[in-house]
């Protein structure tokens, strides 16, 4: 009876086995994790928030610079954040003793957002700075902490001390 | 100064614990976050932004993106009178370094900061074969780098090109919405280092964030709204031409 | 390196990201669904004259499923990590359930298919030969060499009932190729829904045409007398193919020429530009109307022999140029343009890298490696067939 199908009961048990070892291996290589959450592995996302952060951010950096804080409250750069001109002070967070960041330097950092273009919101302070300073550092005249010269005034008038933080 | 210098002295070890702490935190391990509790997406205030680049460069520092590659970018729009299926458009190595002046008297000019929308039905997250690339349950789409095969199909799919592949990992790039920074109470670099305010990351599902206020009185948009992917980086005051 | 760009792109969008070998993959799997269904021709619809091409047809599409995979495994950025597209499918991407249709349509349809056919063969051959030859055929058999008349009229029943899924599955493998493209919604050049119908008939044509230029350059080595009923029949049934799939892209054409969405103008320049050569000259003019144009005077004029079959020889190789155009213009096509439609970028194809042109050539000329090393182990000639026959076995068919 089962004679002249031989052949294909033989090639469906091959298939049945190939199904069973793709079955074992399955269960055996796929993540613990995946569909914990949804159809991902379910660790990534532990993975990717594990990651350190490069700026620290600043009210971490507020915690200590409070003289800088001070200033800045009563100038434009009020709201303007820490590392917005210093750069990422993650590291610096981190180790402040040994890793010392570095000094922007005010030509080019002050020109990245008060070169004049046309595509600026009209209200923004802008200068076309060849005109306005030929060339000479920003802080040459303004404190980038509290960049309105009269502020700079009265500010040495109340202290008696130069502001714009450390040298 | 000598007081600042004391006074920093008896400050820095209690910031840098703080730090530390800030550092430890992840996701369901750290008491402080609760996937389920937050919806992220971010709020772009066209009108605000000024194209400084900080938020590019950033967040190539931050996430460590490759040159010529942008998880972040700003373009410069020029629509000249009624012309706004014609906009010229152009962003010189993503807007890194800011961008050149251009006296252009007609028309309109205003920068456009574009990063991954963060899409609720994302086109991306649709097209991955093997789920390497998934909407987290706080609302972020991100990229399982260890899973990712590299086939490209994401980059294609999605429709603000936001998606690229790294070429140090071979695999599939994007913003993470600086998941690393949120999921520590911390915000974007991008966010952070934004010196107008011009880009604000929001937690739609906190009932305090000031998004809610922001989206009731004003004007806003999202990119591509015909590609109904949900996105939810929305932008106030942006002109129709942008696409 | 630095890549031409015209008018604004999205700053990720200037490199491609699908090379020459993601050409070579719907071109591939292109040529086996047109194969199959060329066989597929003889053994339902019952095609007495197309006969002589049935094992042939079957052995080159299993020869290019086998390449199939490969341009997708070299283009990978983990090329380690593919068996995750059967480990964690994602049931919404198009691209993993694409890896089962595959699965399903090597193993369970065609290498059933032939193995069924062949099965006589293999156990008359696992008997006369020696050596590793032998050990092969041996393998092959599963171990039972019942030939009898009634087991091989099962594998006949069964045989009929596998192409019979087998047509609705070439379908799908080809179909579900050109679903990976047509819904990408993102990209307008690839969202269509005539998309999978367009890659399905222009597979048939380019296979048709693949399996016909095949067969008339294996007669001609062997040194045998072409069946030139059989090329008339095939050519005939390329013609008819082609025009269905001529239509269909026409079809395409006007309705984007004619609705002019917001992506019209863009794309509309990319065509009279960087793709005028590939789209218009090779594809439609070289590779579509002229073939058509020359299988239609066969049908017209009373041409001798000779002339149909060089008529014949150069629209076959004309097709296949067309069809390889066309699978370029949608692949490298859907990535030149912005999708922000206000900018171009450029393809340029590297020589001796991963995914540069040599190792493209390399993987067009392995299928007829494997062609030539199957044609050996099971000879598809209907002669060796004949010769073979030991009179116990009915003649193979149906009809």
């Amino acid at each position: 009876m089962f004679k002249d199908i031989e052949h294909l009961i033989r090639l469906a048990v091959v298939i049945a086995i190939l199904l069973a070892v793709f079955v074992l291996l399955r269960a055996a290589v796929v993540p613990k994790s995946f569909g914990e959450y949804g159809h991902y592995r379910g660790t990534a996302i532990a993975e990717i928030a594990a990651r350190t952060p490069a700026f620290a951010g600043h009210d971490v950096c507020e915690a200590c610079h409070t003289d800088v804080v001070d200033q800045k409250r009563l100038g434009r750069h009020a709201n303007v954040p820490c590392e917005a001109c210093h750069g990422a002070q993650g590291k610096h967070a981190d180790d402040p003793s040994s890793v010392k960041p570095q000094l922007p330097d005010t030509a080019v950092i002050c020109a990245r957002c008060h070169e004049a273009n046309s595509a600026k919101p009209k209200g923004f302070p802008q200068v076309v700075s060849a005109d306005h300073s030929g060339g000479l550092a920003c802080n040459t005249c303004h404190k980038p902490h509290r960049p309105k010269i009269e502020d700079e005034k009265e500010t040495k008038a109340a202290n008696t001390k130069p502001a714009g933080g450390k040298k | 100064m000598d007081i600042t210098r004391r006074r920093l002295l008896i400050l820095l070890p209690a910031a840098a614990v703080a730090w530390k702490y800030v550092q430890a935190g992840t996701p369901e391990v750290s008491p402080n976050y609760k996937m389920t509790e937050h919806w992220w997406g971010m709020l772009i205030d066209i009108p605000k932004c000024i194209g400084c680049g900080s938020c590019v460069r950033a967040c190539s520092e931050e996430n460590d993106v490759p040159d010529g590659y942008f998880r972040t970018w700003i373009e410069r729009y020029h629509v000249s009178d009624w012309k706004i299926e014609r906009p010229e458009v152009e962003s010189p190595d993503g807007g890194k370094q800011g961008f050149p002046p251009n006296e252009i008297s007609d028309g309109k000019n205003f920068f456009v900061p574009k990063l991954c929308n963060h899409c609720a039905d994302s086109p991306c997250t649709q097209v991955c074969p093997v789920g390497a690339t998934f909407v987290s349950p706080d609302g972020v789409v991100l990229v399982d780098k260890n899973y990712c095969l590299g086939c490209r199909y994401c980059v294609q799919a999605c429709p603000y090109g936001c998606r690229f592949i790294n070429p140090k990992t071979n695999t599939a790039e994007k913003c993470s919405l600086c998941y690393h920074r949120i999921t520590k109470g911390l915000t974007t670099a991008c966010c952070e280092v934004c010196p107008t305010g011009a880009r604000q990351l929001s937690d739609l599902k906190n009932p305090k964030d000031p998004i809610h206020e922001f989206l009731r009185t004003h004007n806003v948009q999202v990119l591509k709204p015909h590609m109904a992917t949900g996105a939810k980086v929305f932008y106030n005051g942006m002109d129709g031409s942008v696409r | 390196m630095q890549i031409p760009v015209e008018g604004f792109m999205y700053p990720n969008e200037v490199e491609l990201q699908w090379s020459v070998l993601i050409v070579l993959y719907p071109f591939i799997t292109g040529l086996v669904a047109g194969a199959f269904i060329l066989a597929s021709l003889e053994r339902v619809f019952r095609v007495e004259a197309v006969k002589p091409t049935y094992r042939l047809a079957l052995l080159t599409a299993l020869a290019f499923l086998l390449v199939a995979p490969l341009p997708l495994q070299l283009h990978l950025g983990h090329p380690e990590r593919s068996l995750e597209m059967y480990l964690t499918p994602h049931r919404s991407s198009a691209m993993a359930m694409f890896g089962f249709v595959y699965l399903w349509y090597l193993m369970a349809v065609l290498l059933l298919e032939i193995w069924l056919d062949y099965r006589r063969d293999i156990v008359l051959k696992s008997q006369s030969t020696s050596g590793v030859v032998r050990l092969i055929y041996r393998l092959l058999t599963f171990g039972s060499s019942n030939i009898s008349e009634r087991s091989l009229r099962i594998d006949d029943r069964v045989g009929y009932f596998i192409t019979l899924i087998g047509i609705p599955s070439a379908f799908l493998l080809h179909g579900y190729v050109g679903f990976i493209f047509g819904s990408i919604k993102a990209n307008p050049w690839w969202s269509t829904p005539l998309m999978p119908i367009v890659f399905i008939f222009s597979a048939m044509v380019s296979g048709i045409a693949a399996v016909m230029l095949l067969y008339m350059l294996s007669t001609r080595l062997r040194g045998k007398p072409l069946d030139i009923r059989c090329v008339d029949k095939i050519a005939q049934y390329l013609m008819y193919t082609f025009i269905i799939d001529f239509s269909l892209e026409m079809l395409d054409l006007i309705q984007r020429i004619y609705e002019a969405d917001e992506s019209f103008r863009s794309l509309d320049f990319m065509v009279h530009t960087r793709l005028w050569k590939s789209q218009v000259i090779v594809q439609i003019l070289l590779g579509t109307v002229t073939p058509i144009a020359l299988l239609g005077l066969t049908q017209i004029l009373k041409l001798s022999e000779i002339a149909r079959k060089r008529i014949y020889a150069l629209a076959g190789s004309l097709t296949v140029v067309g069809i390889f155009a066309m699978r370029w213009n949608v692949v490298i096509g859907g990535q030149l343009f912005s999708k922000s439609f206000l900018g171009y970028t450029t393809y340029k194809m590297s020589f001796a890298t991963r995914e540069g042109l040599l190792t493209a050539i390399v993987l067009m000329l392995l299928p007829f490696a494997i062609l030539w090393v199957l044609v050996k182990l099971l000879p598809p000639w209907p002669d060796a067939r004949a010769i073979s026959a030991s009179g116990t076995a009915p003649a193979h068919g149906t009809s």
